[in-house]
């Protein structure tokens, strides 16, 4: 049975859960979030990315509570939530710190939230018991935090804050502690509880990968502006910037200057003196507009010989080989300078590498590899 | 062997300046106040041997003690001067704590010393200060006629109540330091967390501020109380007549009527009531400790 694809924001008719709209927040002179308009619907799995600094944490901080809106308004299930202090938002926050209470035990601690919304006992029980099944911590029911690993204070910092069933829940940096190993288990163990709840997650993380791998959308910020707004893969495959381009995954960024060619189709001059780059793309340029080639490594092969049915080729020398086990990326340096990584999988074991250093290589894209953005 | 030096010396430092003083006190308690110098008998003679000089020891004094029941009343006025006014001092303390651990990081530092900076003057000096503003001509009587909240002066030393100002006064950066090292080290996002989960800020509070300087306030307290307990020279100086203190009992028992073993009995008396708290202060800072590994 095909499951419908989960995409609310291409539907008109569904209500955002949450809307900034022209949402600015100012500390003094700086400017944290400047001018933000966003919209967050329901079920969704939401992630902030950006570098530290760039106001993610603030517009998270807004939608808790400990932060007030400079200008503009921030709407949760179409109620504006400016004045609702933060003991009674449908709202709760994973903190990077976990904020466990060091004098409670696990049990205790996911008891906290309950225990003041006056829930009778026998209720608190079994809600406290349930999300212990949920995030497997029954065991530890009590300890104290100090008495438990990392990874386990993460499942208690979650189970807290899913306990009262928020309607939103906003999870700061979660997997920041953790090492890689355990991060990467712990992403689908979130996603599967997102899934399990039915709770709108909203992320902050500057991890791009875990961005990717979580989220059914991904904000892309820089300086209080959201860059981007798209699935992982619209993200990744056709980001709208040279920032967000370059932000997400390796990238190879040619300049040169567009020149139409046909419907959609450009020629873009880059070097003096060698063959112009062909590249389709969706944005419209003007001819002689300067212009970016975005590529991902990945998208170019590698070649001895010069393919007869390439786009784009281009020759070069074997710079450097970084072997990263599953692939390796080739830096190769073109007669102008200019260097462009290639991307290989390695498929085969105990292969002998075709190419090694200083080696005369053709490297070759398509026109649809790769995408045109502006300046 | 290192390990051993370490250890020897604090432990020679206690042996050489608290036990063996307190079985002095002990040995003077148990002896017979007597015209002479020292003024007491027995005295350890090597001729007599230390059988006979054992045999003259007796518990008189302590029988004395239970018999009159000046010294009960005393200790336990004391106990409840010292309970008071740690409860003072902890009600005054702990806002003050709490506004220091919420002050700018760049404040901290001068916040702590203006707490410190009153130990740079004589305790006995601090204390005669207060004198001067709590007397019927004092400062405090004379800004409170000035603004005319009372017509006539307010009798306020020689009275208990300028002992529990004194002692608070004194015994204040006891109950700030700990508190302040206890509340400065909590995270904040703890609160944040509370009210997210639904907490008033003042439950929060309530919730997860106290417990957590739990620690501080008991060190705090016990640091207050145990001295306060044996304060002599703040009743002496502020206090009135009918303010009963065990260490002022212990004063005139020794310089007034110069019976050394009734006093030393007092004392020996007053640690064994101070021995209880002080193990307790000592469990408490034990279980802090393990509670940070």
């Amino acid at each position: 049975m095909a499951q419908p694809v989960f995409e609310p924001w291409n539907d008109p008719n569904e209500k955002p859960l949450i809307q900034f709209k022209n949402v600015s927040k100012r500390f003094g002179d700086f400017t944290a979030i400047d001018d933000l308009t966003i919209d967050i619907f329901e079920r969704e799995f939401f992630a902030l990315l950006g570098p530290s600094g760039c106001g993610k944490t603030t517009m998270m901080r807004m939608l808790a509570g400990f932060e007030t809106p400079s200008d503009g308004k921030i709407f949760l299930s179409g109620q504006d939530i400016a004045p609702v202090p933060p003991n009674r938002r449908a709202v709760n926050m994973m903190f990077q710190s976990y904020a466990l209470f060091p004098h409670l035990s696990i049990w205790e601690n996911i008891a906290f939230g309950l225990k003041r919304e006056g829930m009778p006992r026998n209720q608190i029980n079994a809600r406290v018991e349930e999300m212990l099944r949920l995030t497997r911590l029954e065991k530890f029911a009590r300890r104290k935090p100090h008495q438990i690993s990392g990874g386990q204070r993460q499942r208690v910092a979650l189970a807290r804050s899913l306990a009262k069933a928020p309607k939103l829940l906003l999870l700061d940096e979660p997997l920041g502690a953790l090492d890689r190993k355990l991060r990467e288990e712990t992403q689908f163990e979130l996603m599967d509880i997102q899934e399990k709840t039915g709770t709108t997650f909203v992320i902050v993380t500057h991890d791009q990968e875990e961005a990717m791998t979580v989220a059914s959308r991904v904000a892309v910020m820089d300086n209080g502006k959201v860059i981007q707004v798209a699935t992982p893969a619209d993200i990744y495959e056709a980001p709208n910037s040279v920032y967000v381009a370059d932000f997400i995954g390796d990238v190879n960024l040619i300049e040169g200057t567009a020149t139409a060619t046909g419907e959609g189709t450009y020629a873009l001059h880059w070097r003096d003196g060698v063959p112009p780059l062909t590249v389709t793309t969706p944005q419209s340029f003007s001819d002689g507009q300067r212009a970016h080639l975005a590529i991902r490594p990945e998208k170019i092969s590698i070649s001895a010989e010069k393919p007869a049915e390439a786009a784009n080729a281009v020759m070069g020398k074997v710079l450097d080989i970084a072997y990263l086990g599953n692939i390796s990326t080739y830096h190769v340096e073109l007669p102008s300078g200019d260097i462009i990584k290639a991307q290989t999988a390695n498929t085969r074991r105990i292969s002998r590498r075709a190419y090694t250093w200083e080696d005369t290589v053709w490297l070759s894209w398509t026109a649809t590899g790769g995408i045109l953005l502006a300046d | 062997m290192r390990r051993f030096f370490l250890i020897a010396v604090p432990y020679a430092w206690l042996l050489a300046l608290f036990l063996v003083p307190f079985l002095i006190v002990l040995k003077i308690s148990l002896s017979d106040a007597a015209i002479a110098l020292p003024p007491y008998v027995p005295q350890f003679e090597w001729s007599e041997g230390i059988r006979a000089f054992v045999s003259q020891l007796d518990l008189e004094n302590f029988t004395w003690l239970i018999e009159d029941d000046l010294y009960w009343k005393a200790y336990l006025s004391s106990l409840q001067i010292a309970a008071t006014s740690t409860v003072l001092t902890l009600m005054v303390g702990y806002p003050i704590a709490y506004g220091m651990a919420r002050a700018p990081q760049e404040w901290r530092p001068t916040l702590m010393m203006l707490v410190i900076l009153p130990f740079w003057t004589s305790f006995l000096i601090r204390v005669y200060a207060w004198k001067g503003i709590l007397s019927n001509e004092g400062f405090l009587n004379q800004f409170l006629l000035w603004t005319g909240v009372i017509s006539e002066p307010l009798q306020i030393l020689n009275t208990t109540t300028a002992v529990y100002i004194g002692i608070v006064y004194t015994y204040l950066p006891f109950m700030i330091l700990p508190i302040y090292a206890a509340l400065e080290r909590m995270d904040d996002s703890l609160n944040e967390a509370a009210e997210d989960l639904g907490c008033s800020r003042l439950s929060a509070f309530w919730l997860v501020t106290i417990p957590l300087s739990k620690g501080g306030i008991i060190a705090g307290c016990f640091l207050v109380f145990i001295p306060a307990m044996g304060e002599f020279v703040i009743p002496s100086l502020l206090g009135g007549s009918d303010t009963l203190m065990i260490g002022k009992v212990l004063w005139e028992e020794f310089f007034s009527n110069r019976d050394w073993p009734v006093a030393s009995a007092v004392a020996v008396i007053l640690l064994l009531i101070l021995v209880v708290p002080i193990v307790l202060f000592q469990r408490n800072q034990q279980k802090e400790q393990e509670g940070e590994t």
